[in-house]
């Protein structure tokens, strides 16, 4: 266990000293915020109208950016050999992985979310909504994406299969993930869709690191 | 002990390695030797869990080595063909984050490996001997595992270099540990049994 977090330490420690590529996926996301008033005119209202959704497909879609390196780089320098005869479990390195992932490129995600938002006129009184769905959402993407990072080791052009693989997979979270926010700006009740969320999480949690280290196993061989 | 009988591997496959036996005392030393594409790789990844095992059988104390492979992983220490560094960690961060995640003890394996005026250098900036000193600083890292295993450890090492890990392979099989390696230099193992691999 102790040797779990430790490789997320390590993970966050380069992913610190390789700061550009978490500045890069917030970076994509708020800029991909941003278009959306060009694209579609800056009336507030149709702006608002469709915040919840911009929002979450823009985070998916920048949550996505790092994944192709997240074991890649590991897999393509050795370390992934190393840590496969660590001794830890294989579905613990992907477990570990997969919140090295969300730690170092989802939770900035997050405190990106309100500025997005504003962007786009979704009402204030949305946002804490928006983080919390967000959170639970980017939880299950860094899980399942782990999962497609996995099974994509090796395959040439694997950075354009991997989207390709776990999108389909992230719309559950974010139908139920939009949903919430538009509850919330329209003074619903929110829970429903944010104990969804919760419910994907719950099941991603433990089957997609058990999917990823079998992969892993795999991809070693 | 540490037994191979009739061991077949395959990569992409293809068997690239067929009908090896060995047999491994503590203490002891085997040294892998033939042509390129002969699997010697390959038969360090089969000895180390990774690889696939086409045939044969991998016994541990004479119990099944690969049934329990979190135990067998547990036992070796590998060094192999790659380097497995990050270039923006220095080389202390290197083994302190390594020792967290597998054991041992950083300082000492700085110093075994004779790194300590490079420990706040980062890899990036690293000779690739260098940083073959550092990858092999991991089998100190590993010195309560009983089984090395090394894939061409002496590349790009100067002859100092090579006579540090002569000493570091030489205390552990005093310790009762065992080493597989192959090269196509000469090691320095003293009393190695040799397994030449046909093409």
């Amino acid at each position: 266990m102790s040797a779990a977090f430790a490789l997320i330490r390590r993970d966050l420690a380069l992913a610190r000293r390789n700061a550009g590529d978490t500045l890069a996926a917030v970076a994509f996301f708020l800029l991909a915020c941003g278009l959306f008033p060009f694209g579609v005119g800056p009336d507030p209202n149709v702006l608002a109208r469709i915040a919840p959704g911009v929002v979450w497909v823009a985070a998916l879609l920048a949550a996505l950016l790092p994944l192709d390196r997240l074991l890649g780089a590991d897999h393509d320098d050795g370390t992934l050999d190393q840590l496969l005869v660590s001794g830890l479990h294989p579905a613990a390195i992907a477990a570990a992985k997969a919140a090295a992932h969300w730690l170092a490129t989802a939770l900035p995600l997050l405190f990106a979310a309100p500025a997005g938002a504003v962007m786009l006129n979704l009402p204030a009184d949305a946002i804490p909504t928006l983080v919390a769905a967000l959170a639970m959402g980017t939880g299950v993407l860094s899980l399942l994406g782990t999962a497609g990072a996995a099974l994509t080791l090796g395959a040439r052009r694997g950075g354009v299969l991997l989207p390709l693989l776990v999108l389909p997979l992230a719309i559950p979270a974010l139908i139920f993930g939009a949903a919430a926010v538009e509850a919330a700006t329209l003074d619903l009740p929110v829970r429903p869709h944010l104990a969804m969320l919760a419910a994907l999480l719950a099941a991603a949690l433990p089957l997609a690191p058990l999917a990823a280290g079998a992969a892993l196993r795999g991809a070693a061989e | 002990m540490f037994e191979a009988r009739e061991l077949a591997g395959e990569r992409g496959g293809r068997i690239v390695f067929a009908a090896v036996s060995f047999a491994l005392a503590p203490g002891a030393a085997l040294l892998l030797t033939g042509p390129n594409g002969a699997g010697k790789t390959s038969l360090l990844r089969v000895l180390a869990g990774l690889g696939r095992i086409a045939d044969g059988m991998l016994l541990w104390d004479g119990q099944p080595a690969l049934e329990d492979r979190i135990a067998h992983a547990s036992r070796l220490a590998l060094v192999g063909h790659q380097d497995a560094l990050k270039p923006a960690l220095t080389v202390a961060e290197t083994l302190h984050h390594e020792a967290r995640i597998i054991g041992g003890d950083a300082v000492a394996a700085l110093a075994a490996l004779e790194l300590e005026g490079l420990a706040d250098h980062p890899v990036r900036i690293l000779s690739a001997g260098q940083r073959r000193r550092v990858a092999l600083a991991r089998l100190v890292l590993g010195a309560a595992r009983p089984l090395w295993l090394l894939d061409e450890p002496t590349v790009a090492l100067d002859v100092a270099g090579v006579a540090t890990l002569g000493r570091v392979l030489a205390a552990h099989r005093a310790r009762g540990g065992m080493v597989v390696a192959s090269s196509h230099l000469a090691l320095p193992l003293d009393g190695a049994t040799e397994l030449r691999l046909a093409a």
